[in-house]
């Protein structure tokens, strides 16, 4: 089972809020995806009001709130934005987000590595979205943070995982989970990312705007127990040349 | 930087992981994956794999070729003291032994290293008993600040250090660290290592991790193969850089797998490792570990260590002397072990750049490392 920070997960996949037709399709989908875990933008919802939308659809008592801070600009803001966001009952979990672009909201290393030795100081747990950085990776863990969530592509392009390469860095060196996040655009890809030794994986738009969210939900969720399974189960080796032929010559030294 | 304490399982409990993975299926399985874990280090260690080993060797080959393209990095010992307050049963310095028991002067010390700077050496390895009354961090803080604008990379392989003197030594310039546990069998450590601070089992497996967090370049870990089961010494020493890989990954790692060779004191290996053993184990633990780098030194004869070139080592010492002022004074006796590789350094690369494979003996500069000043590298700018 997955364990963050203590606590364990049984569902691999963690779900969004945004980006929903209505709170009652959201609803639907997250008790379709199994997930345990939800993030939630503090932009968007009022975590102090329980007549909020979002916060009056969704039982606390099966999702584990993680209040996102989405819009952040620098580090500064996002630590403002999580202070407050614990002030108003939102509890020590964060999913750190410091976008400086709104175009590509992409993270800003710099601002995010900051914002999490500030944050950890202050008692939060801290999964920080970021770039496919393996050294980042890196440093984000060495400054304590819980998780961390590099991207497969950029948030709600549905591009799949275009960072392979330095994710598979990122899984092999960490000792933290990984959870990749952003860019997941089909249940493929999500099974990808669970293959590759994910310890799990975000998914918000692909399932928000599908044609049908809850079967999508489903979807997604039987794709990372496939991934999962079979990355226990040990892949084989991809190889391009074919198997070497016996080198028996290049031992005849040996007594 | 959380310290946290690596601990290694029992030798009974890594018998039974070898013993679980030791059919030729999973060997296969360890071949065919593009990462092994544990367990598949377990297979590639077992009985399995011995008759595959023409298959161990060939993945071995391409890890390493493609990770060090065609080199050998080439290395000298500098042996410092032989003095040592530590009785060891395998060791020819240990306290019991009538040997002629020296340290070198300062002056002495230049002289031996600036012989080695004479040869073409650039990578010096210092090298001393445990004697730290005589030779402590203070000796070898003042001998590095002398040599160091003479050599590019200087590593010690002394007694166990605390960090704070692993941080000054780092700041004199000292590169990299080599504590070998010697044996990862907390029952046979006691057994050999009769009397001395050396008996603390869990002190010295703590150093390492100690070197690292002192923030040195490189640090080193090994197990002499003769005393315990090599397979499993194989395994501990996979869980160890694994360990160690994970909590210090600004460290770069490297094995070494000395085996015993005759020495003062007569002690006689408690277990047999021969060639192929020996091979099986560098193979394995290469194949564990694509990034690590693989020492293989004088102790091992010229034939052996010509064949393995290429093969997964990437590190050779090279007309060696375990005297304390032996290059200067040949005639000395004193040593730790008899060397199995008697030619000199020209004649170790002129067989390694035979095979194909480049002798490096600069792949570092004291120019990273020195904040005060120094007049190397940054006196030409």
């Amino acid at each position: 089972m997955l364990t963050i920070a203590g606590r364990t997960f049984r569902s691999r996949l963690f779900g969004g809020t945004g980006k929903f037709s209505s709170p009652k399709v959201m609803k639907e989908a997250l008790d379709a995806s199994g997930c345990e875990m939800v993030t939630v933008a503090l932009r968007r919802v009022d975590l102090a009001n329980p007549a909020d939308d979002i916060m009056s659809v969704l039982d606390r008592k099966k999702f584990l709130f993680l209040p996102n801070t989405s819009g952040a600009r620098d580090a500064h803001e996002a630590v403002r934005l999580a202070r407050l966001a614990r002030a108003a009952g939102g509890g020590e979990w964060l999913k750190l987000e410091v976008t400086p672009d709104p175009r590509t909201l992409l993270p800003d290393p710099i601002e995010t590595l900051k914002a999490t030795e500030i944050l950890v100081k202050e008692g939060f747990i801290v999964l920080p979205y970021m770039n496919a950085d393996p050294v980042l990776a890196l440093r984000l863990q060495d400054a304590g943070a819980a998780a961390v969530m590099p991207l497969g592509s950029p948030i709600g392009t549905n591009q799949g995982i275009l960072t392979a390469f330095q994710i598979a860095i990122i899984i092999e060196q960490a000792r933290v989970p990984v959870v990749v996040d952003a860019g997941l655009g089909a249940p493929s890809h999500a099974a990808q990312a669970m293959e590759m030794g994910a310890d799990a994986v975000l998914v918000n738009t692909a399932i928000a705007v599908a044609g049908d969210p809850v079967r999508m939900a489903r979807a997604f969720a039987l794709a990372v127990e496939a991934g999962r399974e079979a990355f226990e189960a040990g892949l084989g080796e991809r190889r391009e040349d074919a198997a070497a032929s016996s080198p028996e010559t290049g031992l005849d030294f040996l007594r | 930087m959380i310290h946290e304490t690596f601990t290694i399982p029992d030798f009974a409990e890594l018998q039974r992981l070898v013993e679980r993975n030791c059919h030729t299926a999973d060997v296969h399985h360890a071949l065919q994956s593009d990462r092994i874990d544990i367990k598949g280090l377990a297979a590639l260690l077992s009985p399995a794999a011995e008759h595959l080993l023409p298959r161990l060797a060939a993945r071995s080959a391409r890890i390493t070729a493609k990770r060090f393209g065609r080199t050998i990095q080439i290395y000298a010992p500098l042996y410092l003291s032989n003095f040592c307050i530590n009785r060891c049963a395998y060791c020819g310095f240990s306290a019991g032994n009538k040997i002629d028991r020296r340290v070198l002067t300062m002056e002495e010390a230049e002289q031996e290293a600036m012989i080695l700077h004479g040869r073409g050496f650039k990578h010096i390895l210092l090298v001393a008993g445990e004697a730290p009354a005589r030779l402590g961090v203070d000796y070898l803080a003042a001998l590095t600040t002398r040599l160091r604008d003479g050599f590019a990379a200087i590593s010690i392989e002394v007694q166990p250090l605390e960090e704070d003197e692993y941080v000054r030594l780092f700041a004199a310039g000292i590169t990299s660290v080599a504590v070998y546990q010697e044996t990862y069998d907390r029952g046979i450590y006691g057994q050999v290592h009769h009397a001395g601070k050396k008996c603390d089992f869990d002190y010295r497996l703590a150093t390492p991790a100690r070197a690292a967090a002192a923030g040195m370049r490189e640090v080193g870990i090994g197990a002499l193969l003769g005393l315990a089961d090599w397979r499993l010494e194989g395994l501990a020493m996979g869980m160890h850089l694994a360990w160690l890989r994970k909590h210090y990954w600004r460290t770069a790692l490297t094995i070494s797998f000395p085996r015993l060779r005759p020495a003062e004191g007569g002690f006689q290996p408690l277990v047999k490792v021969n060639e192929r053993m020996l091979t099986q184990m560098i193979f394995a633990l290469r194949i564990f570990d694509p990034d690590v780098g693989l020492l293989l030194s004088t102790r091992e004869e010229a034939r052996f260590r010509d064949g393995m070139v290429g093969l997964g080592p990437t590190r050779y010492s090279a007309g060696s002397c375990t005297a304390p002022g032996g290059y200067a004074h040949p005639e000395l006796t004193g040593e730790q072990f008899s060397v199995g590789d008697h030619r000199s350094m020209q004649e170790v690369c002129a067989d390694i750049c035979q095979k194909g494979y480049d002798p490096v003996r600069k792949d570092w500069d004291a120019t990273f490392q020195i904040k005060d000043g120094g007049s190397g590298m940054s006196a030409a700018f």
